[in-house]
């Protein structure tokens, strides 16, 4: 079992605490002039995304945690799982249950290259990546012409993830989205 | 590569400013500046503080934590009042406020109480960190806990039980089971956690009157019914910048305390330096009535500066060295 030090502490070090695994955001060394030294951290814990906060005495060994983030590229859904492929060329292939896929899942229609942050060799979360393309499906007709009011309206997209796009968009229409925000980019030209 | 310093040009000009005030202050109080060595044959042997050593072919030299007794050795020769400016080391002191090689201001004071010297130290830092505005707040150990945390430190009462329930009530988790602190571990830890916090942020903070156990080389005195060491610290908000004492003349109790420190160190398995024999020789001969203090420069000067990070005042900080 690997195990770190807390002078080994530094932000992006990924800890077992209670039984799940988190990665420090922030480690502060905290020590009285003459007494006892602390290791006061910032940990966000990778299954739920909460941040919280744990002190340790300085010196003490923690144990690591097995996550390692691979690069995958998203095959489909069966209706259960979602299906990845590492894209190193090995063909290996991970499963992520729905609990892994939280938002990544309503940017993804197949081939996106994902972040898959894998907890002893299961998928614990997904990342898309940060911008996706995808076409509006659903929305009012276009106003035509207006481009300057700064106006906006619902879109539903291929994927079936609700966004906000300018008035002057249309049905069929592709837009570029930011998926950390989930705020609309531009408006991607036909090619 | 990366081989620029992690302090800017202003934080390199302000730190020569401000080793220019503190020893044109100590210059106009006719405190002679001194120098002892950094390497030495005898090293630290306070529990929470661990030295780092050099292996030359012959011997085994430890870098000094603080001048503490070589100045004190000074004294006892009958230097009168003397200061120093130098860089200290102290092993796994590393984080935003802590870099294991650093910069000490220490200084004695001949026929000085403690509470004269946190006076003359409030002037001192006055004048390092003009952004003070308010006037320095004193206020005892046990003061402290029992206006944040509704706890009387010395009391008997107030055992480990009763310590770690209160920090479980102020939401302090400790990590690795609760069993691992002893008394004064759990003391620690609601003062740095939930005390220190709450030290204003533009007034000097003197904190007196330790538990005993914490005196180190301090006298120890009986206050209220409690014993408590005469030494205090120094905040600026919740940033520790320095650590007096009315020093420990005696030779016997000085032996005494460095005996006891070397063996709780062992006890905890960690590896303890030689004792300063040359140093209790000259307790043993006699200090003169004194106060001394040190004060930790780098953080002062992040004070002045309003920077938050140790690395931006440091030419190069330890990651860059």
């Amino acid at each position: 079992m690997a195990t770190y030090n807390t002078s080994e502490f530094r932000s992006g070090l990924k800890l077992m605490i209670d039984g799940d695994p988190y990665v420090i955001v922030e480690n502060e060394f905290v020590k009285p002039g003459k007494g006892q030294a602390f290791n006061r951290v910032r940990v966000r814990n990778l299954k739920t995304g909460r941040v919280v906060e744990k002190t340790w005495k300085s010196g003490d060994s923690v144990e690591a945690a097995d996550v390692v983030d691979r690069e995958m590229e998203f095959l489909y859904n069966d209706g259960e799982f979602w299906h990845f492929m590492v894209t190193d060329g090995s063909f290996e292939q991970f499963a992520a249950a729905e609990s892994a896929m939280s938002d990544a899942a309503k940017w993804l229609k197949g081939n996106e290259v994902c972040t898959v942050t894998l907890w002893n060799d299961a998928p614990l979360n997904v990342t898309p990546p940060n911008f996706v393309e995808l076409q509006i499906v659903e929305t009012d007709p276009g106003v035509k012409g207006d481009t300057a009011s700064g106006g906006s309206k619902p879109a539903r997209l291929e994927t079936g993830a609700m966004i906000k796009v300018p008035l002057y968009m249309d049905q069929d229409e592709v837009v570029k989205i930011d998926t950390r925000s989930g705020e609309y980019v531009s408006r991607v030209k036909e090619s | 590569m990366e081989w620029q310093a992690s302090a800017g040009l202003a934080a390199l000009q302000a730190r020569a400013r401000l080793l220019r005030q503190a020893r044109a202050f100590m210059d106009a109080r006719g405190i002679m500046e001194v120098e002892t060595p950094a390497l030495s044959q005898a090293g630290n042997t306070d529990p929470a503080i661990d030295s780092l050593s050099v292996v030359l072919p012959r011997e085994r030299r430890y870098l000094h934590t603080s001048p503490e007794y070589p100045m004190k050795r000074l004294l006892a020769g009958g230097s009168g009042d003397i200061y120093q400016i130098g860089k200290v080391w102290r092993q796994d002191e590393s984080g935003s406020r802590h870099n294991p090689e650093f910069t000490l201001l220490e200084y004695y004071r001949v026929g000085y109480s403690y509470h004269k010297l946190m006076q003359e130290v409030s002037e001192l830092l006055a004048l390092l960190i003009p952004a003070l505005s308010a006037a320095p707040v004193f206020r005892e150990y046990r003061q402290c806990f029992l206006d944040t945390l509704g706890l009387d430190p010395f009391s008997t009462a107030t055992d480990t039980s009763v310590l770690a329930a209160c920090a479980a009530t102020h939401g302090l988790a400790l990590q690795g089971g609760q069993d691992r602190l002893d008394r004064q571990g759990w003391l620690d830890l609601l003062f740095s956690h939930r005390i220190e916090p709450g030290f204003p942020d533009k007034s000097l903070t003197f904190v007196y009157h330790y538990p005993a156990a914490q005196s180190a080389l301090a006298c120890v005195t009986e206050h209220e019914g409690h014993a408590v060491a005469c030494r205090f610290e120094v905040y600026l908000g919740s940033m520790e910048l320095g650590n007096g004492y009315q020093e420990l003349p005696d030779g016997a109790a000085n032996t005494r305390k460095l005996n006891q420190d070397a063996m709780q160190r062992s006890r905890e398995g960690r590896p303890s330096p030689a004792i300063d024999r040359r140093f209790l020789a000259a307790m043993t001969s006699g200090l003169p009535h004194c106060a001394g203090v040190a004060i930790g420069l780098d953080r002062v000067l992040l004070c002045r500066l309003g920077e938050k990070r140790l690395e931006r005042v440091i030419s190069f900080a330890w990651e860059l060295a």
